[in-house]
């Protein structure tokens, strides 16, 4: 894809572009530590039995399966909490966090797991050995290991037996400016429980949002930094 | 020394060596097939799901780099400790520490996603990984302990022989410690993130490492006619019981630690009475078969001749060991990660419940042939080398202090 | 380096046994031109990949010339029925030539050997 086609895509999605979380970067240039992407996530508006989420993760990711629901990947999923001396429930939507200190990049022998200078925790599939050591580290549960061979991968997100794979923030939408499709399908689909944003872009909603309102982090106590915050959990 | 001992290597393809070689070469090739099944297949064959993700390889392999580094003791206290009588078990020492690790990696690494990238682990390093620093501990291990053999071996390399014990010994305490941080950082998971996994490790690498020295030896001995006295076998038996209490009492004090913490209760309580299986083998196995037992037979005696005790105290401390490593690594992962403390999850990915761990054939073959390869390297080395004395002493009859 | 390793010692090999493999035939691609001519390309192309992958992945640098999807793109044949064909499929672009040089890509592990416009309407 050279530079021309690029802006063309752009360009002519205009309405993508009037609701852009951010421009793309121009072609050549390295993701910036001047970013941090991150999510907002309001429970109030996360129904328990809505999946909108997770089937636009799946279908976006080609997380095809094997309908083996205990080594099947699970990029995104729908957790349900009930507090039990309450009875008060809710439900949530739970992917990689894309910590400021995660701890699957510090325990990856090879450096596979790696966090993009705009926070987004990737794996290097090239250097990955597969040992999941992440796996174990991780405390959200974030990563599911490719436990045999993978089909119909999307071209933009390659996958295959014997390497560890996880929420990308859909990389390759944010890089050309577009938000994760999770996002997006539940802005289209569901009550728009999810926002996406620079929170170090002090005029991005998010940002404005987190400034102002309570949120708070999955297991904050352990110190890692997600990039995911959440209200009323 | 003292009295110079002599060393004799074991006659190779004598009816016994080749028996013993042809069945190990049967399990290894067993053990291939399965590597070959598991990898073309992927893991979904194996028990291993998303999240139980360390399986029996894992008991086997960390079980076998455990006792590596427990293996060298015996060496260490002859040279670094200046203990005479044990200099002449000294290179069987060093041999089965080289023998058992590389059995364990051999695991580890045919258990990767892609073990067709061990190049990378090789060339592609993250400092920041404890994992990372294993494969530098691992190999530097390799080169100490064949260095310090060499100086036991070849005269000419005497006046190395203590600095390297010495490095050689350092080096183990650090591997082992290394071994124990891979559990002991990892801060989310409630069995371990604690730093007693590290002198846990240690205590555990001395009984898992002398309990397989015993047997080698004591075995060994046996099949190749050599004189192995009581002396010897009571004085190894009764280090045994030492090490064994070592590793109870960190096992102690790491589970009184956890009861401590509120937090920790419902993974404690799970590991220690309702957790089934991981249970069965924590009491029964670990701390019974593996801890109260071999107490017993070193300290109480139970009238058996000393070659019967070392060996029975032996095995027991070994069994025992592969069920407190299965314990520790099947029924830390089976506890689920706790996302939200104090709260009920549910998922459709396994939130907030007990993971299953059913080991299927091909991964059980595979830990055996990682047991497979340490003996076979250990045999190939006693044929190579000089490496077991041609006596140790007068072999008593057996049961002759039966009561 | 392999790959030109490999294929230098099948052709001494063919030429001393005054037999040569058939020529790899490859399908047409779609595009009126490649990014580079293709003498260069059949030397050159696993270190542009390479280069271009840790760019893109670890960096986040997108749009480089050198593209694995863009290959992908161009060189994927079609059924009569329009079907694309995947590029590792015997006697296609990709496999022909490295079935010919006896040099197994490790790309089609995990990257998809089929283009395919994302489905909007699946979302």
């Amino acid at each position: 894809m050279n530079a021309l086609s690029r802006r063309q895509v752009i360009l002519t999605s205009g309405a993508i572009l009037m609701v852009a979380p951010a421009q793309a970067r121009s072609p050549g240039q390295p993701a910036s530590a001047r970013q941090r992407w991150g999510l907002l996530i309001d429970t109030a508006k996360c129904a328990p039995d809505c999946n909108v989420c997770v089937e636009s993760c799946k279908a976006e990711m080609g997380l095809s399966g094997h309908d083996r629901p205990l080594t099947d990947a699970q990029y995104l999923r729908k957790i349900n909490v009930k507090d039990p001396a309450t009875g008060a429930s809710h439900s949530l939507p739970v992917m990689c966090q894309h910590c400021a200190k995660p701890a699957c990049v510090d325990v990856c022998p090879t450096g596979a797991s790696f966090k993009r200078a705009d926070g987004i925790v990737l794996v290097d599939r090239h250097i990955c050995i597969g040992c999941r050591y992440c796996m174990m580290a991780c405390p959200y549960k974030a990563r599911s290991f490719a436990h045999e061979e993978q089909t119909d991968q999307q071209p933009h997100l390659p996958r295959g037996k014997g390497t560890v794979e996880g929420c990308t923030l859909c990389v390759h939408r944010v890089d050309q400016g577009l938000e994760p499709a999770c996002v997006e399908s539940c802005k289209a689909k569901a009550k728009g429980a999810m926002l996406f944003g620079d929170l170090n872009d002090p005029e991005s909603d998010i940002a404005k949002r987190v400034a102002r309102e309570a949120t708070t982090r999955i297991r904050a106590d352990l110190g890692l930094e997600p990039g995911v915050r959440y209200q009323g959990i | 020394m003292s009295t110079p001992t002599a060393f004799t290597q074991i006659r190779a393809y004598s009816r016994g060596w080749l028996a013993l070689m042809g069945g190990l070469g049967a399990v290894i090739a067993a053990a291939l097939a399965a590597v070959v099944y598991m990898e073309h297949q992927g893991h979904w064959v194996t028990g291993m799901t998303n999240q139980v993700v360390w399986g029996i390889p894992h008991v086997f392999a960390v079980f076998l780099i455990v006792a590596a580094s427990g293996a060298l003791n015996i060496a260490s206290i002859g040279s670094v400790f200046g203990r005479e009588e044990y200099q002449p078990l000294g290179r069987l020492s060093a041999l089965l520490a080289i023998a058992l690790l590389a059995g364990g990696l051999a695991v580890l690494v045919l258990d990767l996603g892609r073990p067709d990238r061990l190049f990378v682990a090789m060339t592609h390093f993250n400092f920041k990984s404890i994992f990372a620093w294993n494969v530098v501990l691992y190999s530097g291990f390799f080169a100490m302990v064949a260095i310090y053999l060499w100086t036991m071996v070849d005269w000419r390399a005497r006046r190395f022989y203590k600095s390297a014990a010495l490095g050689a010994f350092v080096w183990r305490l650090i591997l082992t410690t290394g071994t124990g941080c891979i559990f002991g950082f990892l801060a989310a998971r409630e069995a371990y993130g604690a730093a007693v996994m590290a002198p846990l490790f240690i205590a555990m690498s001395f009984a898992y490492g002398l309990a397989v020295f015993i047997l080698v030896l004591a075995i060994g001995c046996k099949m190749t006619g050599r004189g192995l006295g009581d002396e010897t076998l009571t004085r190894l038996v009764r280090l045994l019981g030492l090490f064994v209490a070592a590793n109870l009492y960190f096992v102690a004090l790491h589970h009184i630690t956890q009861l401590y913490f509120a937090g920790r209760g419902g993974v404690e309580a799970f590991v220690l009475t309702g957790g089934g299986l991981i249970t069965f083998a924590f009491w029964g196995g670990q701390v019974g078969l593996g801890g109260l037992m071999p107490l017993i037979i070193a300290f109480a005696g139970c009238g058996h001749a000393p070659r019967r005790r070392a060996m029975m105290a032996s095995m027991l401390v070994i069994i025992g060991g592969l069920a407190q490593l299965y314990v520790l690594i099947i029924g830390g992962q089976t506890w689920p990660l706790d996302l939200f403390p104090g709260m009920e999850a549910s998922s459709s990915f396994a939130d907030g419940r007990l993971h299953a761990y059913a080991p299927t054939l091909p991964e059980v073959i595979l830990g055996l042939g990682g047991i497979a390869i340490a003996l076979a390297i250990s045999v190939v080395g006693m044929t190579a080398l000089r490496i077991l004395p041609a006596s140790l002493g007068v072999t008593s009859a057996p049961c002759c202090h039966h009561k | 380096m392999l790959a030109r390793l490999l294929l230098g010692v099948l052709m001494m090999a063919g030429a001393a046994a005054s037999f040569a493999a058939d020529l790899p035939t490859l399908p047409k691609a779609k595009g009126e031109a490649c990014i580079e001519a293709s003498a260069t390309m059949r030397r050159d192309h696993p270190d542009m990949l390479r280069h271009q992958r840790d760019d893109t992945l670890r960096q986040g640098i997108r749009g480089a010339k050198a593209s694995l999807k863009e290959c992908v793109a161009c060189h994927a044949a079609e059924t009569t029925e329009g079907r694309a064909i995947p590029v590792n499929d015997p006697g296609q672009f990709c496999q022909s030539c490295h079935a010919y040089a006896a040099v197994k890509p490790d790309c089609f592990e995990c990257h998809a050997t089929t283009p395919k416009p994302v489905k909007e309407a699946s979302r």
